[in-house]
């Protein structure tokens, strides 16, 4: 697998950290109530097809971006920094 | 400033295997370059006056005689050979002093690239990292910055700490590459 890094082009999956769900972006107001933290926190889609996902190229620039890829197909569709992208909808 | 020593862990250098030579370089100060948000111009022209060369654009590296500027990382460069003009500089970017925290070694000789091939994940061939190219990648297990300034020509730097495991790995798989017929001959 491959992921085109906006800054340093192809590169091998290897080089880069998964984190998760881009809705990491998304953090609640700090007086939401808890079900909206609990929905942040713990509660996860696993779905079959498109995914957006942060991941961390710590082996190259250093940089957050949020990688739009198909679970079934395994294509990557996307690649953008995090960096700008507020509240998760790119 | 204080300069810590490569040479410990580097006393078996230079190393030769099949017309390529492993050797250590002595970069002169190299100081890393990350300019506060919104000042990336201010900072290439802070730095085209003091000392000749630009802020450079990613995987790129700007060069005025002994001086060079390595992209390394998102809003990051090292400044590569002089001291720098802090006083120049320290109003567009945090400077920070990196001079003793990397080991820097030369790679030379046909081959060259495929002993690099059996250690990173980046593409190698020229047609994608030419000569005037530099990267963050991977050697190994190790973070690196690859730079290649010659057809046949690298520089790899690696964290101090990490030398004699760099050492190790070049040189296994120099001798690897010899052992099996020398550099593979499609161009690139």
């Amino acid at each position: 697998m491959r992921i085109t890094c906006p800054l340093c082009g192809a590169r091998d999956r290897r080089e880069f950290h998964y984190m998760g769900d881009a809705v990491y972006l998304d953090r609640p107001d700090p007086v939401a109530p808890a079900v909206a933290w609990d929905d942040y926190l713990h509660l996860r889609d696993n779905p079959a097809g498109e995914t957006r996902d942060l991941w961390f190229h710590e082996a190259g620039c250093g940089a957050w971006l949020v990688v739009t890829r198909n679970t079934v197909s395994h294509d990557v569709l996307s690649v953008a920094l995090a960096d700008g992208i507020r509240g998760g909808a790119g | 400033m204080a300069r810590l020593l490569v040479t410990p862990a580097t006393g078996a250098l230079p190393v030769t295997a099949g017309g390529m030579t492993l050797s250590l370089t002595d970069p002169g100060c190299i100081t890393s370059l990350a300019p506060w948000r919104g000042a990336g111009m201010a900072l290439s022209k802070a730095l085209r006056a003091a000392h000749g060369v630009d802020f450079p654009d990613p995987g790129r590296i700007s060069t005025s005689g002994t001086t060079r500027c390595l992209w390394a990382g998102r809003d990051q460069a090292f400044l590569v050979g002089p001291a720098p003009d802090s006083a120049a500089l320290a109003d567009h970017a945090a400077l920070t002093d990196q001079s003793d925290a990397w080991a820097v070694m030369r790679l030379d000789g046909p081959g060259a690239r495929d002993v690099l091939a059996r250690l990173t994940p980046l593409d190698l061939r020229a047609q994608v990292f030419e000569p005037g190219h530099t990267a963050r990648t991977l050697l190994g297990q190790m973070n690196a910055v690859l730079s290649r300034d010659a057809a046949n020509g690298y520089e790899i730097m690696v964290f101090r700490s990490m030398t004699a495991t760099a050492l190790h790995e070049l040189t296994e798989a120099m001798k690897s590459v010899t052992a099996q017929g020398g550099a593979d001959p499609s161009p690139g």
